[in-house]
């Protein structure tokens, strides 16, 4: 896939984050201003609480679905132990945003793995890119009244780095699309704050 | 004409494709990767759609409407089509009336299963064309195509579908203008055709065989295999997702595409080989193209280079193609090595699950956490075996329950135990089965327990719904695949019925009533049944006075993280409830067994 205008996008987090819903809305965003989408999800025993993955592609003409390995434009990661486990998937040069989040699996809780530090993760990234960002996506969805709204804070921060012409209304299409009428309001600010975070980030 | 561009899964495809096609009655029983299908054609309401009980009922149910002579979608995963070969074989004999498409979802690299196999094999085993769609917009059209053939050749028409093309969202044009044929239902009294004594189907072999001699014909023709020219160094055939991954590896080699891909076009094929010096087959699971090929005395290569397991992905085919010598080395990804060590996220029991509490019970009556090692195996028999069944909780598995001992295939746990007991093991045994589980293939199980007076020990977990797939509906919930109120099949009235003297059913969410209940059935003398009632967290949106620890309490035993609820953690030494976890009153399990009552809600520990 070298065609213009490709990019290769994945998400990932933790099981019940909101992951897969903000992948279906840039998916269809996409689609909507003429760009080829192909998108696939974790698959298999997704009980909440597992390891989530979405590969989201976009370009003029897409073949496979999956994002090739060291080929990902951009990695949206919602937990920082997920940011590690998919870092070999990132490009030279790619851009990482991670949310500073630990969610810890159980074998943390039964003392018999240790979770990683956050030096250790970042350093993973830095051997691949310089562009690597670690931002308070929880903490400033909960300031917006529900932590819930963080898949979409999340996305308002992906959108600042996208090189796509996707115009503020087709956004807010794309979202009124995908959530209920009386989250929306809520979740259109989530929008702006993800977006007004990423504001003062030199791309 | 009017077209919409839409952004649908694999599943969402085959589901509009059969509507346009005009397809009357669709069944399926739920399984990865397929279950999206018949939801999909239930929502539409100008059709019949059921959940069936298992999928040798959805074939039947199948090809009933089918000798009605309406169009009929029967879909199911790859491990469903075993359950339904006895069906399937005979509808291949009989062939149909009105066109009967039968989707088998198969599942390579075993996402959601419990095995992988490649069902191109029940093509030829069912003398039957197949057809392999590669994205959403084949899988929306090709269905069209499949129910011309079905109807054409009087044959059921299996469309293979894979995981990945299953789940994945493609673009789709869709036709908003299709009228759906309204077709005449009738039955043809056809004893030769449809009542197979030996005599009658003797009579149908031979067709079966003309008929794939007129398919071969149409392969060689039909637009669902095309040829992409390009460099004439390298031919490459393939199908499904396998063309996909190597359209993006080979960007400028000549392809072989097959949408229709049994029976093969022999001489389509040949034509194909001989305009490149090298022909390669790109295919997930067993070499079926490359044989089926070889067998034609054409030279081609592909599983020599190739896995024979698991998914393929742009970077396999490419890695494949250097050492096939088709591309060179410098050409093929650079990878960086993924970070090693990291600990896993394994899904779990949901926080507030009814399965927890037997599961714990279970886990400690057998002291497993003795007994097994880390990776779960002992050269001791146990003095509890647990044979184990298809559902979330086959999670039980995992540590810390680690709860079951076996998982074979649906309504296994039952058989399974009898085996065990037959066999002569000095351990007791329990099945482990779910309700949707049950009704699918576990009755048959019990019957043969009460028949052969097998002392065993069945616990059902009845919560209501068939949770791993969805929350779809099924013959004990009481609703009907379009949200149709139905009768209940009653769990304890079949158990009574069958015969099973020592019968229990209990509140999943009381401990001692499950602890009491699995003890005395263990220690019965006669088989025992014991249903373990209770909601499935998921479906249950309320989470009054959630859980926490009094840290005074609290001298940190540990006893409350061996439910492995994903509620209860540990940090810097301390055990303490995540409250955006916790389901609160709903559960308790927690503050049940907590040998220092230090589990409470908010103000008050118990």
């Amino acid at each position: 896939m070298k065609s213009q205008g490709k990019q290769d996008v994945l998400m990932v987090g933790v099981g019940g984050q909101g992951i897969i819903l903000a992948s279906d809305i840039l998916g269809d965003v996409a689609l909507d201003i003429g760009m080829d989408v192909k998108k696939t999800d974790t698959l298999g025993m997704a009980q909440r609480g597992g390891s989530v993955t979405s590969h989201l592609r976009i370009g003029q003409k897409v073949w496979s679905p999956l994002i090739n390995t060291s080929e990902a434009d951009i990695l949206l990661a919602f937990e920082k132990l997920e940011a590690a486990r998919w870092v070999h998937y990132l490009r030279p040069g790619g851009t990482v945003i991670i949310n500073n989040l630990a969610i810890p699996p159980l074998s943390i809780s039964l003392g018999t793995q240790v979770y990683p530090e956050d030096e250790a993760i970042l350093g993973s990234f830095r051997r691949v890119t310089k562009a690597a960002y670690l931002i308070n996506g929880t903490q400033q969805a909960a300031a917006l009244g529900d932590v819930r709204t963080l898949n979409i804070f999340m996305l308002g921060y992906l959108s600042r780095f996208l090189p796509l012409k996707i115009t503020d209304e087709q956004w807010q299409k794309g979202i009124a699309r995908h959530l209920p009428s009386k989250i929306l309001d809520l979740n259109k600010r989530a929008f702006e704050a993800g977006r007004g975070a990423a504001a003062g980030v030199n791309i | 004409m009017s077209k919409s561009r839409k952004l649908l899964s694999g599943n969402e495809a085959i589901a509009l494709g059969a509507y346009h096609a005009g397809v009357r009655v669709a069944t399926a029983y739920p399984g990865t990767p397929s279950t999206e299908i018949l939801e999909n054609m239930a929502a539409f309401k100008d059709l019949y759609a059921e959940w069936s009980t298992n999928e040798k009922v959805a074939m039947e149910v199948g090809l009933g409407a089918s000798y009605a002579g309406v169009r009929t979608l029967v879909s199911m995963k790859h491990v469903g089509l075993n359950v339904a070969a006895d069906p399937f074989m005979a509808a291949a004999t009989t062939g149909v009336h009105g066109g009967l498409v039968v989707v088998s979802a198969d599942d390579p690299g075993i996402h959601s299963s419990q095995g992988e196999q490649d069902n191109r094999h029940f093509a030829r085993l069912g003398r039957v064309p197949m057809i392999e769609p590669a994205d959403s917009q084949e899988a929306y059209d090709f269905m069209a195509a499949a129910y011309q053939i079905s109807e054409k050749y009087d044959t059921p028409v299996l469309f293979r579908i894979t995981t990945r093309v299953a789940h994945s969202k493609s673009v789709v044009e869709v036709d908003m203008d299709v009228l759906r044929a309204e077709r005449s239902k009738f039955f043809h009294h056809h004893v030769e055709k449809y009542v197979m004594l030996p005599g009658h189907a003797r009579l149908r072999v031979p067709h079966m065989h003309s008929r794939m001699e007129e398919l071969t014909a149409l392969a060689e023709k039909t637009p669902l295999n095309i040829i992409i020219e390009g460099d004439s160094r390298t031919g490459i055939v393939s199908s499904g997702v396998g063309y996909e991954y190597a359209r993006e590896a080979f960007p400028g080699a000549s392809f072989l595409k097959l949408g229709l891909i049994y029976p093969l076009p022999p001489k389509l094929i040949k034509r194909f080989a001989d305009k490149v010096n090298k022909l390669f087959v790109v295919e997930e699971l067993d070499p079926f193209l490359e044989e089926n090929i070889k067998a034609m005395g054409i030279k081609i290569e592909g599983k020599q280079h190739i896995p024979r397991h698991g998914e393929l992905n742009t970077g396999a085919v490419r890695h494949a193609a250097v050492k096939a010598e088709i591309i060179p080395p410098a050409d093929a990804a650079v990878e960086v090595v993924a970070t090693g060590n990291l600990p896993g996220r394994p899904p779990l029991l949901c926080a507030g699950c009814p399965h927890t509490g037997a599961f714990f019970v279970l886990s400690t009556i057998g002291k497993r956490g003795k007994v097994l090692d880390a990776r779960g195996r002992s050269e001791k028999e146990s003095g509890l075996i647990i044979t184990g069944d298809i559902g979330c909780y086959t999670l039980a598995t995992y540590p810390p329950l680690r709860a079951m001992d076996t998982t074979a295939c649906m309504g296994a746990s039952i058989g399974q135990a009898i085996g065990l007991v037959k066999a002569g093991v000095s351990s007791k045994v329990a099945a482990v089965i779910g309700d949707s589980t049950f009704m699918h293939s576990g009755i048959t199980g019990i019957i043969d327990a009460v028949y052969n007076d097998a002392k065993i020990t069945v616990i059902i977990l009845d919560n209501g719904t068939t949770a791993m797939t969805g929350h779809q509906d099924h013959p004990g919930s009481g609703k009907s695949a379009q949200g149709v109120s139905t009768q209940k099949v009653d769990i304890v009235k079949i158990v009574e019925g069958a015969g099973v003297k020592n019968l229990q059913v209990v509140d999943s969410f009381d401990i001692k009533s499950v602890r009491s209940a699995i003890r005395s059935a263990l220690d019965s003398e006669q088989l025992s049944v014991v249903i373990v009632r209770g909601r499935c967290a998921v479906t249950n949106k309320v989470r009054k006075n959630k859980r926490r620890v009094d840290q005074d309490a609290c001298n940190d035993c540990g006893v409350c993280l061996m439910i492995g609820c994903q509620a209860i953690q540990k940090k810097d030494g301390r055990v303490y409830i995540e409250a955006g976890t916790c389901m609160g009153d709903a559960c308790g399990i927690c503050q049940q067994i907590c040998p220092k009552k230090a589990i409470g809600t908010e103000g008050k520990a118990a």
